[in-house]
């Protein structure tokens, strides 16, 4: 084992552990700006307000990240109407392709995740909100949602932490992620277990401190909970 | 001639094939209690769930201080409020105590208690916070209104909706079962404050299987069965010279039963 070249790629690997928890942080909030609405349309009695977030989820439940990021970094730029349009500066960017695949696929997942919260918070809840004359918008603003969240943090947790190592695919349309920069190195140095160690040590590390946000946010949200 | 709070007239609900409600004019006059009594299935708690359309009827009317709420017909039949602003209006006016109290667990008592009147009602916060002190002095939960729900006995988790209920300061207060879900030694306490509403002249409707509670602080019992009204009238004639056969028999069972509840 070469230790000198692991210790010397760190300062590297470190700015790729940047661009990679700042693909996830931007994604993720993204993505769970688009759950929103498509979990709230999802359990909707109606099926036509289904329909669109049922498609939405079930493609990009079904297939494969990196088919994603291929289809939105190799496949938008086969369009002449793409390539005229006002999207182009954005597509034509690696950067905005990982941001854009990353959000559609964490929107759908984490949007399931808010369906099955949404579900799970009590009838009888809801018809107390409805008892006391609140409108339908405030039960959703003060009651479902804040109820959802909350039930949905464990899991949503888990959702992030996927993300985070799904975010290694973005090495693959020459993004200078964790992965990315690991690679390039040993593309020099030909030391693939030093450098893949190190970056894998990084993951862990970015792991235990979203988990640990996780943490802190559970335990201010759900004080309400009976300590058992 | 004294006015009306509540009216119903002509109440049909059926779940599926299972008609739960046949017809049902009620009314209940204000500053009257009214207890509701009947055997499980005989649609007491639909019936009460329909006065503010919790449950949807699939015919009939229903009034509210003389208005009547607009009713339209949804596509699976059932009679929906046609217009939101009076729903939720009516609503406002109208408290619900459920059986399962069914207090929002991620907020605290106090805010609970605050919530209705400050998003529903408009008031300041430090003016729903007075009055939310003074109801959770009133219920006896004055020392645990920072307590999340899941902390409170059962006993003290109804009185929490109780109050939740009072701070809307409603014409008309639904019990449905207020008692059914608590842990016999608990049963006292929330039938002591609902005795306390009942002796200020507020108008309740009680859904209840505590008889002595009913023969001591309803002016008007009402016995259900089978989706219809079988008896009604002062305790005292209901409970002491019971007409028909089917009213007999039930309080044959239940009034036997009820000998072992203390009220406070």
């Amino acid at each position: 084992m070469n230790w000198q070249v692991m210790i010397e790629s760190l300062p590297a690997l470190a700015e790729g552990a940047l661009l990679t928890l700042e693909l996830v942080a931007v994604s993720g909030v993204f993505g769970l700006m688009l759950a929103v609405p498509m979990a709230m349309a999802r359990v909707s009695p109606r099926g036509w307000v289904k329909a669109l977030p049922m498609a939405h989820i079930y493609f990009f439940r079904g297939t494969p990240l990196l088919v994603q990021i291929y289809l939105v970094y190799y496949g938008s730029g086969q369009f002449e109407a793409i390539r005229s349009s006002f999207l182009w500066p954005y597509l034509s960017e690696a950067y905005w392709c990982a941001i854009i695949a990353f959000t559609l696929n964490t929107s759908a997942y984490t949007a399931e995740i808010l369906r099955g919260a949404l579900q799970a918070v009590p009838r009888g809840e809801v018809e107390a909100a409805e008892a006391v004359g609140m409108t339908p918008a405030l039960i959703w603003r003060r009651i479902r949602l804040p109820r959802a969240f909350r039930i949905a943090l464990p899991a949503y947790s888990n959702e992030v932490i996927l993300m985070l190592k799904g975010s290694a695919l973005a090495s693959t349309i020459t993004l200078m992620d964790l992965t990315g920069v690991a690679r390039t190195i040993i593309a020099r140095t030909y030391t693939p277990m030093e450098l893949f160690l190190a970056a894998g040590l990084l993951y862990v590390l970015l792991t235990f401190l979203i988990l640990g946000g996780f943490r802190l946010l559970e335990k201010r949200l759900n004080r309400h909970l009976q300590p058992r | 001639m004294e006015e009306t709070a509540i009216e119903l007239r002509g109440i049909h609900k059926r779940f599926g094939d299972l008609e739960v409600i046949k017809g049902i004019d009620l009314t209940a006059r204000r500053g009257e209690v009214v207890a509701l009594i009947g055997a499980s299935g005989s649609g007491k708690s639909t019936l009460l769930r329909c006065v503010n359309l919790l449950e949807r009827p699939d015919a009939g009317q229903i009034l509210f201080n003389g208005e009547s709420i607009d009713l339209r017909a949804g596509r699976d039949g059932t009679l929906r409020p046609a217009h939101h602003d009076q729903i939720t209006r009516v609503r406002a006016g109208i408290g619900f105590v459920f059986q399962n109290f069914n207090l929002w667990p991620h907020m605290n008592v106090l805010e609970n208690v605050i919530e209705a009147p400050i998003h529903v009602s408009g008031l300041s916060r430090r003016q729903a916070v007075a009055e939310a002190e003074h109801l959770l002095e009133k219920v006896g939960l004055g020392d645990k209104k920072n307590a999340y729900p899941a902390f409170l006995s059962g006993g003290q988790q109804q009185r929490a909706a109780i109050a939740r209920t009072l701070a809307m300061k409603p014409a008309v207060i639904l019990f449905d079962e207020p008692t059914s879900a608590l842990d016999p030694e608990l049963v006292g306490e929330v039938l002591g404050v609902i005795r306390q509403l009942a002796e200020e002249g507020r108008t309740l409707l009680i859904v209840t299987h505590e008889m002595r509670f009913a023969r001591d602080v309803a002016h008007r019992v009402v016995f259900l069965d089978a989706g219809r009204i079988e008896e009604q009238g002062p305790p005292s004639e209901v409970f002491g010279r019971p007409r028909s056969e089917r009213c007999r028999a039930f309080l044959a069972t239940h009034l036997s039963e009820d000998e072992g509840v203390t009220l406070s």
